[in-house]
């Protein structure tokens, strides 16, 4: 090996995955070394999710004998129901929301904590701080801070923008976007610390030699630090996208799904289905059919997106 | 600029773009630190303030908020039950990832990678996916109401990103090591313990906060498991409260402040560890 950058950027893939990397090892030793994962694994995530398969065949309320048989019906019904489309569309919409605002505006918070800014170890802390508290507490806080006449409606009284003010929560036509933004700012930090992380791998030189040979910030930025940022930044999209697909708790907690729907998501419609009217196996065609979105578009990006960048990623 | 000569920017448009970039970083702090302050603060006034004047410091400050939930059993209760979550589950997890990850990591086995794609695939399943069937599974079992009931599918659902963390980091390690342990008679799993363990504390330690905090905040499965009240863990707690007192802004504000305090010491004492964790993984190199 060379240097140590290259060790860090590039090679280590290569320097591990060297002849002497693994040796055989007697089967024994390795049944014995995996069987307590993969007991756990197998009884509380493999075969729950294979009881959702064989649950969405049955008309089923989770405590009789599974003897109604419906087929494939579950899944008609809920392809059917314009409430379960509009919460795959609510899902998307956050999922869109966050690839074109939160993981950019995470980027250039990222960026500008990249450069000599006074306090920015402070700053980074800070902004990281949101993703460690949980869902129900960011979720309670900010219903307090949204709601009539609360924080914000006051903070906007008081500097003349009253005709800003909004039911932000209990607005049908607002709701998914005020969701939005609290789950913004609990995550960019999460984002901002990944990009921040990449750009720190970036050789300082390039964009130094950029500037010598008269580049403006500008093209520094786009053909040095863009390029080369690409990586974290298709993997921080990935996790948005994945994350934005399994939203449940921060909903739960300020709006229920509510008004009217209006800010449901695929999660908060199979545990609205599932525990308060105790249909198991129409909710459970429910989770597989989220399960089966992950997946496809969790395949999808891996192919068509990350291609090879995610070998440091997903694959270790 | 017709000559590619390199130009420093003017004096003033340096100053300028300082004083920019500095506003701009304050301004995102301030959007994040309100809403913790506000809550903070939020717990020392009484309602009638906070509908009057939810700006500015209480006037006068006041303590009943805070001391009634410090002197509540339940919340006691709850910060048990949460913790003893957290522990089993991390308890659980980290043995059998570091069991795992180690073989994944450094023997050859037939279907090794299919393990590993197992693993990995599981980074896609959030607990919401299995909660209908996990449900069913904890009745089976008789785990509804006990702290294994939600540590254990909680552990389960670690081991894909602990996994992802570990392997790496245990391939890092020279394989010169193993062969002059194994020289010195030392077998795998003596390897294992004596000399892989020690030196990944500081993997194994980002894995172990990692669960915990995810456990410490984790909501949909323990609503669902732990639904006698002297169960309850501090989410469900909170969410209740605050359903409960919709109203009593204040009391809400003073639980929720007090419930997020363990999660907030334990960033400002991890918080390198954390940050190394979820960038290990996600960022090339």
């Amino acid at each position: 090996m060379t240097t140590p950058k290259a060790y860090v950027i590039g090679a280590r893939s290569r320097w591990l995955g060297g002849k002497k990397e693994s040796r055989t090892a007697p089967w024994i030793m390795i049944v014995l070394f995996m069987v307590p994962a993969l007991t756990l694994y197998v009884w509380f995530v493999l075969y729950p999710i294979a009881q959702s398969v064989r649950y969405s065949g049955f008309s089923w309320n989770g405590l009789e004998q599974l003897t109604n048989w419906v087929g494939l019906g579950n899944f008609r019904t809920a392809f059917a129901d314009p409430q379960f489309i509009e919460a795959i569309t609510h899902n998307g919409i956050i999922a869109g929301l966050s690839l074109l605002l939160q993981v950019p505006f995470a980027l250039a918070v990222a960026v500008m904590l990249n450069q000599s800014l006074r306090g920015r170890v402070i700053l980074r802390v800070f902004f990281f701080a949101p993703y460690i508290l949980s869902e129900v507490v960011t979720g309670v806080v900010w219903r307090q801070i949204l709601r009539p006449n609360g924080l914000i409606d006051q903070s906007l009284g008081a500097v003349g923008g009253e005709s800003l003010i909004q039911t932000w929560v209990g607005d049908p036509e607002l709701v998914l976007y005020t969701l939005f933004f609290v789950i913004s700012w609990k995550y960019f930090g999460f984002h901002m610390i990944l990009l921040l992380a990449g750009l720190q791998l970036i050789p300082k030189e390039l964009e130094e030699a950029a500037s010598i040979d008269g580049a403006t910030w500008r093209q520094t930025f786009r053909y040095v630090t863009v390029p080369l940022i690409g990586p974290t930044f298709r993997v921080s999209v990935f996790l948005s996208i994945i994350g934005s697909l399994q939203l449940f708790d921060l909903v739960w907690v300020m709006t229920k799904g509510g008004p009217v729907n209006a800010s449901s998501t695929m999660a908060t419609y199979l545990v609205d289905w599932g525990f308060r009217r105790s249909e198991f196996g129409y909710a459970s065609a429910v989770s597989v059919i989220v399960l089966a979105i992950s997946l496809i578009v969790a395949l999808m990006y891996n192919r068509f997106v990350l291609k090879r960048d995610l070998a440091g990623a997903l694959t270790g | 600029m017709t000559t590619a000569v390199y130009r420093r920017p003017s004096r003033a448009t340096r100053i300028a773009s300082r004083v920019l970039l500095y506003a701009a970083a304050y301004l995102v702090l301030a959007v994040i630190v309100i809403p913790l302050l506000f809550a903070i603060i939020g717990g020392f006034r009484d309602t009638g303030q906070i509908a009057a004047n939810p700006v500015g410091l209480p006037e006068p400050w006041i303590f009943t908020n805070y001391w009634g939930t410090l002197t509540l059993p339940a919340f006691w209760r709850q910060v048990l039950n949460s913790t003893i979550v957290a522990l089993a589950t991390t308890a659980l997890a980290l043995p059998a990832a570091s069991l795992a990850a180690f073989v994944i990591a450094r023997y050859r086995f037939k279907g090794r990678e299919v393990f590993y794609t197992l693993f990995t695939l599981g980074l896609l399943f959030p607990v919401a996916v299995a909660i209908l069937p996990l449900f069913i599974v904890l009745r089976q079992l008789d785990l509804l109401n006990n702290p294994m009931g939600v540590a254990l599918p909680q552990a389960a659902f670690a081991l894909p990103l602990s996994i992802v963390i570990l392997r790496p980091f245990f391939r890092s390690i020279p394989q010169e090591l193993e062969d002059a342990a194994a020289i010195d008679g030392c077998g795998p799993f003596r390897f294992y313990w004596s000399v892989m363990l020690p030196l990944s504390r500081p993997a194994l330690s980002t894995i172990a906060i990692l669960a915990i905090v995810g456990s410490w905040n984790a909501f949909l499965l323990p609503l669902h498991v732990m639904f006698q009240p002297d169960q309850w863990t501090l989410p469900i707690g909170v969410n209740n409260i605050s359903a409960q007192y919709t109203s009593d802004t204040a009391r809400v504000l003073a639980y929720t402040t007090l419930s997020m305090i363990p999660a907030l010491l334990f960033y400002v004492v991890a918080e390198r560890q954390i940050v190394r964790g979820l960038t290990a993984g996600s960022v090339k190199g």
